[in-house]
């Protein structure tokens, strides 16, 4: 008993991962963490996205389940598990059973190696940025497989279309990914990296985000990849595999039920993933704001005031359209629940206060604050932009962004060179 | 699978071989499909995504429209044309109305033609607006679909206003019309055009000048003006393709030649330049309401009609501009209460027939974009 005890508290002090470690425990809670923080970031983005495009689109989105359509995601849960399990009569049925789960792994094993903190990772690999490329893109093959074993005109172009469309953009989006890992080898002893947790680091010893380095070379890197992760991850305006309009559903026609609420599930995943790749790529992984240009004591507890402000505005939110509720006695377990909703909220927004807290949790809370970002940006697109045409994206892939992403690279190496042998030898 | 009967006649016209020997593919697209517009059915040949050759197969929502006119009485036949094309009812029932008062020589007062014109225009505005949101959708820009129905809701209103319904309207009566405008009609009009002209832009700033959407719409579905003739296409399907053709000016009905206004033509007949010749109608539709409501005469809104009406035997064809091309009616009275044939040319019909040629040789995601910009609606098409 004492030995298990003092096995788990041998990582507390710890300033590795807890993979990195060798700390079986840990990296289990952390697994554990990881998988329900994904599973409610989706929940969490299923309302978001609908509620956010819904004002866009002059509407109110969900409004019935709980108040102001709260608990919409989980009646949807709940009304794809216990919808009947269809698989078409010609399908190919081991196939067509195991392509969703390919999917979804594909998608949630990425977040292995996922820096939300110094420490705050599963594990760090050495290889980690070329392990993440290398596990999303394995998530075409689910689509294919699913596309081929429905057994169907539509999921089989939507297939093609999307295992086209992602070999495609995987070249540029790679390119761009190379010119990022080049630019932490800039230090002192001149060694790169390819761990997601290094890259991180080297932004903050080298004391500037990736995304303004050799501007605007470092910029121009992350815009290739910003446009490859929207058609890697299949989304508006890139969404042609699941073109709604000429292919129904695409790959997913034939799915229904938990099947299909698991390509959803590995959709948004998906798209965190790759949100994830380019925070700490090129936006400085869970490092704060101006972590150098604003360096000091003060400066320190500003930025650490952040995650428990956020949680006190969204708890006030809450109180506030709890206010506007109508006030009648039909709404007033809405109500009470929204206030509840708001209390929860902002009680842990006070936990934040604490010191010791806000210090173990900020790296957590700037990771997700950047992730949601470009989780809003996905939103923003998909309201804004009619789709492109398969022969367009290919045209767009192929003969824009790998042209861009390889001179980014080449000049990108060139100014490196440069800085080393002769402005700074 | 592959129905050869069906389409062996496409075989002779089609020179393309697919590329290298790889299997054709055929697709039945429709009549459940989210982008068919109602219950079209399209049998798609393909090569990969490339359209080798496809056939529309109608009828779906067939109901018997023009049999069903051969047995009731011109009055009572009245609410059945606002079923055809549901989205634009309003036009179809100033169609009817006017063949049937051409038939019986009498003319609908002034006053009556003026509020026709007005209602008639709404119309125009709330069916392109349909078809701009829908058309959109299918290129998969959601957005507009939303701004054009939350617009389109005003102009239903006033029609809610002027006769209690709101899409199947029957505002029109054979000789003029049954209600008088209610008060505050003319402000309700105005009010609309003012709210109404930004809106434009503001479709205008989503869609005309983005990249996407206009790589999406140019070039796509081209049809030469030649082509459009042949085959009988009209409305804004043509003038795309620069013809200036609009029986408001070429046969002025209603009372349209005392409104000044131009017609707008583009010059490629694609996607793009559909997109431009509607907005455009829009903006013109404005400018005739604008001018009708200013200057609405006062007197009654009633010809003298028989209330049994019994048109002397004889023929009669009468075409209006409809938002979506020429509507005509052509009625065959044997003397009695009850047309001998009714028959209807709808718009929507004769327009989908070019979709084969708009078509063929463009890829899967462009026969939804030639579906959406040839702005069909099933109900007509089928009647």
């Amino acid at each position: 008993m004492g030995q298990i005890i003092e096995y788990i508290r041998s990582y507390l002090s710890s300033d590795q991962t807890p993979g990195a470690a060798g700390n079986m425990f840990w990296a289990l809670v952390y697994i554990m963490l990881v998988f329900v923080g994904l599973s409610v970031a989706v929940i969490a983005m299923n309302w978001l996205e609908r509620k956010i495009l819904a004002h866009m689109q002059v509407r109110l989105g969900p409004m019935r389940v709980g108040p102001h359509g709260l608990l919409q995601p989980i009646a949807d849960a709940i009304k794809l598990l216990l919808k009947e399990d269809i698989m078409p009569a010609e399908a190919d049925a081991l196939i067509f059973w195991v392509a969703p789960f390919v999917v979804v792994l594909a998608a949630f094993i990425v977040f292995v190696v996922v820096p939300f903190g110094p420490t705050h990772a599963i594990t760090d690999m050495n290889i980690g940025i070329l392990f993440m490329l290398g596990v999303s893109s394995l998530s075409v093959l689910g689509i294919v497989m699913a596309g081929w074993a429905s057994n169907s005109h539509y999921p089989l172009i939507g297939a093609l279309r999307s295992s086209a469309q992602m070999v495609s953009y995987e070249v540029a989006m790679g390119l761009a990914v190379v010119s990022a890992v080049l630019m932490t080898s800039l230090n002192a002893d001149g060694t790169g990296t390819l761990s997601m947790i290094g890259i991180v680091q080297a932004q903050q010893a080298q004391g500037e985000w990736f995304i303004f380095k050799f501007f605007p070379l470092g910029l121009i890197a992350f815009f290739i990849f910003a446009v490859a992760m929207v058609a890697e991850t299949n989304r508006a305006p890139f969404d042609l595999a699941e073109a709604e309009s000429e292919l129904t559903a695409g790959f997913h026609t034939e799915y229904s039920g938990f099947r299909w609420s698991l390509f959803f599930l590995a959709e948004y995943s998906a798209m965190i993933a790759v949100s994830s790749i380019a925070v700490t790529l090129w936006l400085g992984g869970w490092l704060r704001p101006f972590p150098n240009l604003l360096s000091g004591a003060t400066w320190n507890l500003f930025f650490s005031l952040f995650p428990g402000v956020t949680f006190l505005f969204f708890a006030a939110m809450c109180f506030y359209n709890a206010v506007r509720m109508p006030k009648h006695p039909l709404f007033r377990v809405q109500t009470i629940g929204l206030a509840g909703f708001g209390l929860a909220l902002g009680l842990i927004g006070l936990v934040l206060f604490v010191p010791d807290v806000s210090g173990r949790v900020q790296d957590i809370f700037w990771f997700t604050a950047k992730v949601a970002g470009f989780m809003y940006l996905y939103i923003w697109y998909r309201g804004t932009f009619p789709r492109y045409r398969f022969d367009q994206l290919m045209q767009m892939g192929w003969k824009v962004l790998l042209p861009m992403g390889l001179g980014v690279l080449i000049l990108t190496a060139s100014v490196a060179l440069l800085q080393e042998k002769i402005w700074h030898p | 699978m592959t129905d050869s009967n069906t389409l062996s006649h496409l075989d002779l016209e089609t020179p393309e071989k697919p590329f290298l020997d790889a299997n054709e593919l055929v697709i039945n697209m429709g009549p459940q499909h989210p982008a068919t517009h109602g219950v079209l059915r399209v049998i798609l040949r393909l090569d990969g995504e490339k359209v080798l050759g496809l056939e529309c197969v109608i009828g779906y929502l067939h109901r018997g429209v023009e049999k069903i006119g051969e047995h009731r009485t011109y009055t009572m036949f009245n609410p059945y044309v606002d079923r055809m094309d549901y989205v634009a009812a309003v036009s179809n029932g100033l169609g009817y109305c006017e063949t049937v008062e051409k038939l019986l020589f009498v003319e609908a007062p002034p006053r009556a033609q003026h509020v026709r014109v007005i209602l008639t225009e709404l119309n125009r505005i709330a069916s392109h607006q349909l078809w701009l949101g829908t058309h959109a959708l299918d290129i998969g820009a959601i957005t507009p679909l939303f701004y054009t129905f939350r617009d389109r809701e005003e102009i239903l209103k006033i029609y809610e206003k002027y006769c209690g319904a709101r899409l199947t309207t029957h505002a029109f009566r054979i000789g003029g019309l049954q209600y008088e405008t209610y008060a505050g009609f003319e402000k309700d009009v105005s009010n609309f055009l003012q709210f109404f002209r930004p809106k434009i832009d503001e479709y205008e700033e989503l869609l005309t000048t983005n990249r996407i959407w206009v790589e999406r719409t140019r070039n796509v579905g081209a049809i030469s003006a030649e082509d459009c003739i042949a085959l009988g296409v009209s409305g804004p399907v043509l003038r795309a393709s620069g013809v200036k053709w609009d029986l408001r000016k070429a046969q002025p009905y209603a009372n349209y030649k005392n409104f000044d206004f131009e017609i707008p033509t583009g010059q490629n007949g694609d996607t793009y330049d559909r997109y431009l010749v509607r907005i455009a109608e829009m903006r013109q539709s404005v400018r005739i309401i604008e001018q009708a409501v200013g200057a609405l005469p006062e007197g009654p809104i009633m010809a003298k009609v028989p209330k049994v009406m019994k048109p002397a035997a004889g023929e009669v064809y009468h075409s209006i501009e409809a938002p979506k091309g020429e509507l005509g009616y052509f009625i065959v009275s044997d003397g009695s209460t009850q047309p001998y044939r009714m028959r209807v040319r709808p718009p929507s019909f004769v327009n989908l027939q070019a979709l084969e040629i708009m078509c063929r040789g463009q890829l899967v995601a462009d026969v939804i974009a030639v579906i959406g910009t040839l702005d069909i609606v099933l109900g007509e098409v089928d009647r």
